[in-house]
């Protein structure tokens, strides 16, 4: 629920025009991505007011790697990555949050060390057990380390354990299976949680650069971020005009989607309850 | 949620991939190799246009693979030959040469078996080439993505501060006091005089440059010595300290090599020391006469190369090095590496890529890019020992505390000699 | 309760496998690999104990990467908090243009990290940099942040905060929603001020947020290096080398495994010590539900 006006101190002027500046100041790195972007390289640091516009920029970026099957290979990983892990953090949490079996809690334990530690850092051994698997340099190599995620089970379990039981028992009473009480009645009122931690996920993924530089070696697997690298480190310096029209090209969807859905987002947030 | 990524920090160690392919057939048909991406030339697509035409020349598949930056391409590299599989050859460091000798990874050419036309063939790359790369009396690589480092001056700052704009400074004073003339820090628009980079992956190769102009090398030609404490090093590290301290030409601290070239640009610094490569790019976007120079020495000036060679790797069968081995000879034909240095701003690594009509044509339209082939000749190898990259990255933070005044030159380069010392002890009974 | 034990763990085995393979094996592999050294041109190697541990403290770039790091969370993790903290309750006011606001606050989780390194590199650059720019117009001189040791850190840290800071706000401003308004009526009839109530209700409200926020940020400033190898690689003068950074330097630059492993057990060592710090002092005075 949306409760504009809780606090009303903000009300007052001065303190709405300094909240502004604020948010101003933290938009700065955008806005000049937008600048650069769309203006000639001369005057990606020069701001002058009557400077000419250009989509050259983008057209040049675009063209210099194969974008549009990165923006597959993306798609397709952050698919999967994210569907996995929603599937698996579901079971797992219900199964932690209602039901008791023997070990549960030393188990609930082990997985939260996930949270400390990413994948990410052990990423030595994590590429060994790929290869072993015979899966290296496919778009699945690249979102199996994060399948498991500790921090969904964790938000979804908070999330369980909130559901009146006696909406579980009258499911039970139904004659519900285990499966049917979770798919029945966990799942539709952990919506909110559910697009929360999808959307966090998302973004994560969508931005991951290592792994998928590790793992992948080929145009047809790899992601956005590595098309990116390309122009973030040449010798004669950034070329901030390139990076930054690379930059809003890839980031384009996750903005769009931002702006589009930032309000069903944030409910979502306030919904699901994270504490 | 912890977040980590990143181009240097590849991943490592042993990968199981596909077992290589056992060569029945003395006839190799695939290849696959890696390359670096360093400049903002569309390389990706120059490089397969290469391997399509090989493909059509000689009924061999190269399949070449982008592999990041050049850290990212040695990383990726080792990583995947020592899961037993990785591509036959690849584009790597030039400096890297003795830690993939240590890695025990590449084969020199002579073992892999030279004919007479294959010794003309290295008979024609310049000699400044094969500096980090004739080791031992042994080839241990194919010079092909090079480069060397260069002064780039901006001739109307020079005429307007009564300099002559045909002539650079040769002597270190000369330079330091051009570069005082050149600093403006009143009135508007403020300019510094130099500019050179310290930065972290980038300062060891401006130092190597500027102790080659005091006739001073920072290792020996076998990599397990290096010459940090020794006078003319620390004198060297002083003349860099006075730029800033004694003529006030150049910013205190540190200056990254990512804005050398926008500050030349834009007119605000007179002089950057910078690669070679970016001589197009900076030919393109000039608003200004400019030129290019050798670095100013103590007395004679002299410079550093710098870049990547073609490493052919061990655990390649006979026959598919030397399948690698034509494919570097054919990367290399005049023709061929003059397009490579028009289109990508290197140097091109054969005398007679010259002569080429091509090249003689390019050079006629822009004179300057014929400049730094007539620095090679004084031209000496870059800072590469075992344990390059550590080597190279403790000389950069020493160097950097020095220019920040945090440490005298003296001080600072006798605790980059002592903890390099440490660090090389190992390799000394090579 | 019987036919639940076999379900309870069916439910659990995906993801518990998944997380057991891809993070508990490697952590239990890579604590053994730091015990062991590789063989440096031939010679040495095998089995060393803990000397790899004790080769760390020797050396000063990890003395410096740990302090670096000590302080970088000291400064960053409060920081972040704090203006995490303000933006939830100013975006949760009736001020117009929230939405641009939480916008504003929320992009810089958004963009990748890699493209973030360089646009900071421009606003950094001394001159015409966006930084310089600004503190010209008050009158301030130039400054190298990244360039002087002693400005690299705290510019490093900037960075840091200024790209965390909008993701926790979202769970500040998701406590905030639930602060209930039946209790800002009941103070405001008894006459509390507003500051009273934000100090003696609001603020203990948001206790459980704090601690997950402080932790999430905690793990942040031990786990996030991609800035650092974008921007300065750890230079100048090792002022920004962090934990993690030193960690990636020796593995897959330096080529010495286990050392770096020994570093990464180090680093999961600190971060347990103050996550159970955070839970056992912080938790114990929080309320949950």
């Amino acid at each position: 629920m949306m409760r504009p006006g809780g606090e009303q101190g903000w009300r007052r002027l001065p303190g709405a025009v300094l909240f502004w500046l604020f948010g101003l100041v933290w938009a700065l790195p955008l806005l000049y991505a937008i600048w650069s972007a769309v203006h000639p390289p001369l005057y990606s640091t020069v701001f002058a007011l009557f400077a000419p516009l250009t989509w050259h920029n983008f057209a040049q970026a675009w063209n210099s790697a194969p974008f549009a099957r990165y923006f597959l290979n993306t798609i397709f990983l952050v698919s999967f990555t994210v569907a996995g892990q929603v599937v698996l953090a579901t079971l797992a949490a219900f199964a932690f949050a209602r039901l008791s079996f023997p070990g549960r809690d030393l188990l609930f334990a082990l997985l939260l060390v996930q949270l400390m530690i990413s994948p990410a850092i052990l990423l030595v051994w994590n590429y060994r057990e790929i290869s072993w698997l015979g899966l290296a340099n496919t778009i699945p190599a690249m979102g199996i380390p994060y399948l498991g995620s500790a921090f969904g089970i964790f938000l979804l379990r908070q999330n369980f354990r909130t559901i009146p039981s006696e909406l579980d028992d009258a499911a039970r009473l139904e004659g519900c299976s285990l499966l049917g009480r979770l798919w029945k009645v966990y799942v539709p009122l952990s919506r909110s949680t559910y697009i929360a931690f999808a959307l966090a996920s998302i973004s994560y993924h969508w931005n991951d650069f290592l792994w998928p530089l590790v793992i992948s070696d080929s145009v047809s697997t790899r992601p956005l971020t590595v098309g990116l690298e390309i122009f973030a480190t040449p010798d004669q310096g950034v070329q901030w005009s390139l990076v930054t029209a690379a930059t809003l090209m890839s980031s384009a969807p996750l903005l769009i989607a931002f702006l589009l859905f930032q309000r069903q987002f944030v409910q979502s947030f306030l919904r699901a309850g994270i504490r | 949620m912890p977040e980590i990524r990143r181009r240097t920090l590849i991943g490592s160690t042993a990968a199981l991939l596909a077992a290589p392919a056992i060569v029945r057939a003395a006839e190799v048909k695939e290849l696959s190799f890696f390359y670096p991406v360093t400049v903002s030339a569309p390389m990706a697509t120059i490089i397969e246009g290469y391997c399509r035409q090989y493909a059509k020349e000689t009924g061999v598949t190269v399949k070449a693979a982008y592999a990041g930056t050049y850290p990212d391409a040695l990383s990726k590299a080792v990583t995947a030959i020592r899961g037993g599989g990785g591509p036959q050859f690849s584009v790597m460091l030039t400096s890297d040469i003795h830690t993939l000798q240590a890695l025990d990874l590449i084969v020199p050419l002579e073992e892999i078996g030279l004919d007479k036309a294959a010794e003309t063939w290295l008979a024609s790359f310049w000699p400044a080439f094969m500096f980090n790369t004739r080791i031992g009396g042994k080839t241990w690589s194919v010079p092909f993505q090079r480069s060397t480092e260069i002064m780039l001056y901006n001739k109307a700052a020079f005429t307007k501060a009564g300099l002559d704009p045909e002539r650079y400074p040769t002597d270190w004073k000369a330079q330091g006091e051009a570069a005082r003339k050149l600093t403006n820090r009143k009135g508007s628009p403020q300019t510094w005089g130099i500019q050179m980079a310290a930065d972290i992956t980038s300062g060891h190769w401006t130092f190597g440059a500027l102790t080659a102009g005091n006739n001073q090398p920072l290792m020996n030609n076998a990599g397990t010595k290096v010459f940090f404490d020794v006078p003319k090093t620390i004198e060297t590290l002083d003349y860099w300290v006075s730029l800033s301290k004694t003529y006030q030409a150049t910013p205190s601290g540190v200056t990254y090599w990512s804005t050398l070239v926008n500050n030349f640009l834009r007119g605000e610094t007179a002089i950057i020391m910078t690669s070679s490569g970016n001589l197009a790019y900076v030919t393109q976007n000039a608003k200004f006469p400019f030129d290019a120079a050798l670095p100013a020495g103590n007395p004679t000036p002299r410079t550093v190369v710098g870049g990547g060679n073609v490493y052919i790797f061990k655990h390649a069968s006979k026959p598919e090095q030397q399948a690698a081995l034509r494919f570097a000879q054919w990367l290399t034909t005049p023709e061929r590496a003059a397009d490579w240095s028009i289109r990508t701003g290197y140097i091109a690594v054969t005398k007679t890529a010259f002569d080429t009509p091509a090249m003689k044509a390019y050079i006629a339209k822009h004179p300057v890019a014929a400049r730094p082939k007539s620095f090679l000749p004084v031209a000496w190898g870059e800072l590469s020992t075992y344990q390059d990259a550590r080597i190279q990255t403790l000389i950069e933070n020493h160097i950097d505390a020095a220019l920040a005044g945090k440490a005298t030159p003296e001080a600072a380069m006798q605790a980059a000699q002592k903890e390099a010392e440490a660090i090389l002890r190992p390799y000394q009974h090579l | 309760m019987e036919e639940r034990r076999l379900g309870g763990w069916l439910f659990v085995l995906p993801a518990a496998l998944f997380i057991f393979a891809f993070t508990n094996l490697p952590l239990l592999a890579t604590a053994v690999t730091s015990l062991y050294a590789a063989p440096i041109a031939g010679h040495g190697g095998g089995f060393v104990g803990l000397r790899n541990y004790l080769d760390l403290l020797a050396d000063p770039g990890f003395r410096q990467s740990l302090v670096n790091n000590l302080l970088y969370a000291a400064v960053t993790v409060p920081a972040a908090m704090v203006l995490a903290l303000a933006m939830a309750l100013g975006v949760n006011a009736a001020i117009p243009g929230r939405a641009f606001l939480r916008l504003s606050f929320f992009l810089p989780t958004m963009l990748p990290m890699i493209a973030v390194g360089a646009i900071w590199l421009f606003f950094y650059t001394p001159q015409y940099g966006l930084v310089d720019r600004l503190t010209r117009l008050i009158g301030m001189g130039q400054i190298n942040w990244l360039g002087d040791p002693s400005t690299a850190l705290p510019a490093m840290m900037a960075v840091a905060i200024w790209k965390e800071a909008g993701f926790f706000m979202i769970f500040y401003l998701a406590a905030l929603q639930n602060i209930s308004p039946q209790l800002r009526e009941a103070a405001s009839l008894e006459g509390a001020s507003r500051q009273y109530f934000f100090r003696r209700v609001t603020l203990p409200l948001l206790g459980p947020t704090t601690l997950f926020v402080a932790v999430t940020a905690t793990i942040s400033a031990f786990c996030v290096v991609d800035h650092v190898v974008e921007m300065t690689q750890g230079g100048p003068d090792n002022a920004t080398s962090l934990l993690l950074y030193y960690v990636y330097d020796t593995g897959f630059r330096y080529w010495n495994v286990n050392s770096a492993a020994a570093a990464t057990i180090v680093l999961v060592l600190i971060l347990a010590a103050l996550a159970a710090t955070l839970f056992g002092l912080v938790g114990r005075r929080v309320h949950y539900r």
